[in-house]
C-alpha cells in the first residue's frame, strides 16, 4: 500500500520527495488542490470512494494517515 | 424547515447564456502554478470552458433578453404575469432594485408584485419556495421567477480558486397552480455563521471600494485577489456540502416517502466534477441521475446552474415526458435548500445564446 501510496505522490508532485517529509501540508509538499486529486487517484487504484467527510488535511498529511484513511474507506492491501 | 406544497407546477424552463466562452487552456498562464498542475487539476474538477459576459452586461440584460424571447415565440403573455422575482447577487445597483428595471423595460404592468432576492448557489430552489408560497394567494396565477448572476466581473482572473469554475447566466422558470398537481416536498437550512465562507468583502456599505481595497494580493495558496473580488474558502464550502447536503436529501426522501430510486434525475447545483461525484457517493446514487456536466461546458452561474442543468440534460424531453426530479442548490450564507417535485410537459425547455 505505501508503494502505491508514494507512487500516486509522486506522480502529483514529482518534484518532492515524500518518503522523507513526515508531514506533507505543514511542509508544503500538498495543498488542498493536490488532495483533490491524489483523493481521485485513490479512489481508482483501490476502486472505492474515499468518503467527503474524511477529505481533511490531516487524513493526508503522511503515509500512515493515508493508509488509516484508505482502511477505513474500504481498501484493501 | 420542512415544507409541503399541493397543487403547483412549473410549466416552462428557458435559459439564457453569453455567447461569450472563454477556455481554461487559454487561461493557464494567469495562475501561479505550474501548466501541469493545472492541466490535472482540469480533469478532475472538470475544468474546460464556460460563458461569461462581456461589454458589461448584467443580470437585467440577460433576463430581458430572454423574457422577449418567450413573448416573441408566444410562450408568455405579459398581462398574465402577477409576479416577477429575481433572485441574485449581482444587482445593476444598490438601488433601485433589479426586478423593477426588468419590469420597467419590459412595459408590465402594475398591478403585480415585483421583488429582489438577494441568494445564490440554492437560490433556484429558494426562489421557488417563495413562488410556491406566493401562489397559496388566490389572486395570484402566475410567477415568473428569474434568476441571474453576472459574477465574472467580480472574480480575479488570477485566482485558479474561483476563476476557473465562474460562469455568468440567467433562467427564466413559469410557476404557477395546477389543479392536479402532486405534492411538492422541500426542505430549506441555513447557518449564518458560515457567511465568509463564500463573500465579496468590500464594495458594499460595510466596506466601500477604494484603490486599496482594488489592490490585488497573494494568498497563502498562491492565488492573487483584492478585496473587490469573490473570495471562497474553497475547503470550507466542500466540507460543509459533504457534511450537510446527503443528511438533507435523506430527510426529504423520507418526508416525501420516496426512496433514492424513486427519483429520476437529482438535479443539483453544480460546483465542479468531483464535489458532485463525491456527493452522489456519499448519497448512494450513479452519476447518470446527477448529472456534473454544467461546469466543463458553461461554468458554475450560482443560482442559474439547476436549471441550465434540466435544459441541457433533459430539453425536449420534458417536453413529452414526466420525470420526478430532485434538486438541491448550497452555497453562499451559508445556505442549503432543496425540493422533490415532478416536471412534466412542460411548455418550453430551452437553453439559448444572449447575443
Amino acid at each position: 500500500m505505501e508503494k502505491i501510496i508514494l507512487h500516486l505522490l509522486s506522480e502529483i508532485r514529482p518534484e518532492f520527495d515524500f518518503s522523507e517529509s513526515s508531514n506533507f501540508i505543514a511542509e508544503g509538499l500538498l495543498d488542498s488542490f493536490d488532495i483533490v486529486q491524489l483523493v481521485t487517484a485513490l479512489d481508482e487504484a483501490y476502486n472505492i470512494s474515499i468518503d467527503g467527510l474524511d477529505i481533511l488535511p490531516e487524513n493526508f498529511s503522511n503515509l500512515e494517515a493515508i493508509k488509516a484513511t484508505l482502511i477505513k474507506n474500504g481498501a484493501t492491501t | 424547515m420542512n415544507l409541503k406544497f399541493r397543487n403547483k407546477k412549473i410549466s416552462g424552463i428557458l435559459t439564457v447564456l453569453p455567447e461569450n466562452e472563454v477556455k481554461f487552456d487559454d487561461e493557464i498562464d494567469n495562475y501561479n502554478f505550474s501548466k501541469s498542475q493545472s492541466m490535472k487539476l482540469k480533469l478532475v474538477m472538470g475544468y474546460d470552458k464556460r460563458r461569461i459576459v462581456i461589454g458589461g452586461t448584467t443580470a437585467s440584460d440577460l433576463c430581458v433578453y430572454g423574457m422577449n424571447y418567450l413573448f416573441d415565440q408566444n410562450l408568455l403573455h405579459k398581462d398574465e404575469i402577477d409576479v416577477l422575482i429575481l433572485v441574485t447577487q449581482s444587482p445593476d445597483y444598490f438601488m433601485p432594485p433589479t426586478s423593477h428595471v426588468i419590469h420597467g423595460q419590459l412595459d408590465l404592468k402594475q398591478d403585480m408584485i415585483c421583488m429582489d432576492i438577494n441568494q445564490g448557489c440554492s437560490g433556484y430552489v429558494v426562489g421557488l419556495n417563495q413562488a410556491f408560497m406566493l401562489l397559496e394567494h388566490e389572486e395570484i396565477n402566475k410567477v415568473v421567477l428569474l434568476n441571474a448572476d453576472v459574477l465574472s466581473p467580480k472574480v480575479s482572473k488570477r485566482d485558479r480558486n474561483s476563476n476557473p469554475i465562474i460562469g455568468d447566466g440567467a433562467s427564466i422558470t413559469i410557476v404557477e397552480n395546477d389543479a392536479s398537481g402532486k405534492a411538492i416536498f422541500s426542505a430549506v437550512k441555513v447557518d449564518g455563521k458560515g457567511s465568509e465562507a463564500l463573500i465579496i468583502p468590500a464594495g458594499g456599505f460595510r466596506t466601500p471600494s477604494t484603490s486599496e481595497t482594488a489592490e490585488p494580493r497573494e494568498d497563502d495558496a498562491g492565488n492573487f485577489r483584492a478585496l473587490d473580488h469573490l473570495k471562497m474558502k474553497g475547503d470550507d464550502v466542500f466540507n460543509f456540502v459533504q457534511r450537510e447536503v446527503p443528511p438533507m436529501i435523506e430527510g426529504l426522501l423520507l418526508k416525501a416517502d420516496l426512496d433514492k430510486e424513486d427519483i429520476d434525475y437529482y438535479m443539483f447545483h453544480q460546483p465542479n466534477r468531483f464535489m458532485l461525484r463525491k456527493l452522489a457517493d456519499k448519497i448512494g446514487v450513479p452519476y447518470e441521475k446527477m448529472p456534473n456536466n454544467i461546469v466543463e461546458n458553461f461554468g458554475n452561474s450560482s443560482g442559474v446552474s439547476i436549471p441550465t442543468t434540466i435544459t441541457y440534460n433533459l430539453g425536449d424531453k420534458l417536453l413529452k415526458d414526466s420525470f420526478l426530479i430532485c434538486m438541491a442548490g448550497f452555497g453562499t450564507g451559508l445556505n442549503w435548500a432543496s425540493l422533490v417535485m415532478n416536471l412534466e410537459k412542460l411548455q418550453f425547455c430551452e437553453l439559448i445564446n444572449y447575443k
